[in-house]
């Protein structure tokens, strides 16, 4: 029943034309004339918003703005922003960030940015010999980047920890344990916000 | 304003020597980032908590050092191996002098 029913009171756009033979041109059907392309006749131009020297400029402003955009969507799966990466150099020096031995829970969508539950554990003995110094939470997109750091032992027992803790946007965060014989190991979550802490 | 609220600390009554227990953490606290700005776009100033640490029997067994991004009202867990019977101190310090503090016992058998 619903197939049969017909557009009507509107004109078939180029109808006509396919059934002569000829397929609709792009002026069939799209209206061409605009600010610029009416005719004097018909009245003066309207005053343009922007002289063409403005005009570049935006151009270009617009260029840059789509380039960093490209910029954005190309860049490498583990994202490491520049501030983000001062602190990680501040915190740890030169040291080698490994990736493993962390497990970072963090949920996958977080509907308010405010409360975001994280878990950190870390694969370790807890003895004397071989234990977590510390865990450090950082974050790729807040307003700064560390979020939280704590102080372990062997007295813990176990390197299980967590907290809760705020979220700008959507973005990457990243756990790092300090072992007790400075290694560094570490696990990244993506999580998606829907509502932002920073309001 | 500037006070640290209560704090509250969940800790097991007993445990076996040798015992990993959970610790479960919260003060009271606005927690203000700093980031976020009142109804007539003022920014609202940082007020937040910067320091916590936990004594068990005066020997630190568990310290944080807080940024803006921990929620309101700190929460945070962390375990402890128990080895005697004693006092879990509990210490959190916030960027404009407060303190507070909690106390729970822990009893090994």
């Amino acid at each position: 029943m619903g197939s049969a029913i017909k557009p009507s009171g509107r004109r078939p756009v180029g109808r006509g034309l396919e059934e002569q033979g000829r397929g609709p041109r792009y002026e069939d059907r799209v209206t061409t004339e605009n600010a610029f392309t009416r005719p004097a006749a018909r009245g003066p131009r309207p005053p343009l918003a922007v002289s063409g020297i403005h005009d570049a400029g935006r151009r270009r402003a617009l260029g840059a703005l789509a380039a960093g955009v490209c910029l954005l969507i190309t860049r490498p799966a583990i994202a490491t922003p520049d501030e983000l990466v001062v602190a990680l150099r501040e915190t740890f020096g030169d040291r080698k960030i490994q990736p493993g031995r962390v497990r970072f829970e963090l949920p996958r969508l977080a509907e308010n940015g405010n409360i975001v539950p994280a878990l950190v554990s870390v694969d370790s003995p807890m003895t004397e010999q071989d234990y977590v110094r510390a865990i450090h939470i950082f974050s790729e997109k807040n307003p700064l980047p560390r979020i939280l750091e704590m102080r372990l032992g062997p007295h813990n027992g176990r390197a299980a920890v967590s907290a809760r803790i705020r979220m700008a946007t959507t973005q990457q965060v990243l756990a790092v344990a300090e072992m007790s014989d400075g290694t560094l190991w570490s696990a990244a979550v993506d999580i998606d916000v829907t509502v932002s802490s920073c309001t | 304003m500037s006070r640290i609220g209560p704090a509250r600390v969940r800790v097991p009554e007993q445990a076996k020597r040798g015992d990993i227990v959970e610790i479960r953490t919260m003060v009271e606290h606005p927690n203000e980032s700093g980031f976020r700005h009142d109804n007539m776009g003022r920014p609202i100033p940082r007020h937040i908590v910067t320091s916590f640490n936990c004594t068990y029997n005066g020997k630190e067994v568990f310290s944080a050092v807080l940024h803006p991004a921990v929620s309101t009202n700190p929460y945070m867990t962390f375990h402890l191996r128990a080895v005697e019977t004693g006092d879990l101190v509990f210490t959190w310090k916030d960027d404009q002098g407060g303190v507070t503090t909690a106390t729970q016992k822990l009893t090994v058998v």
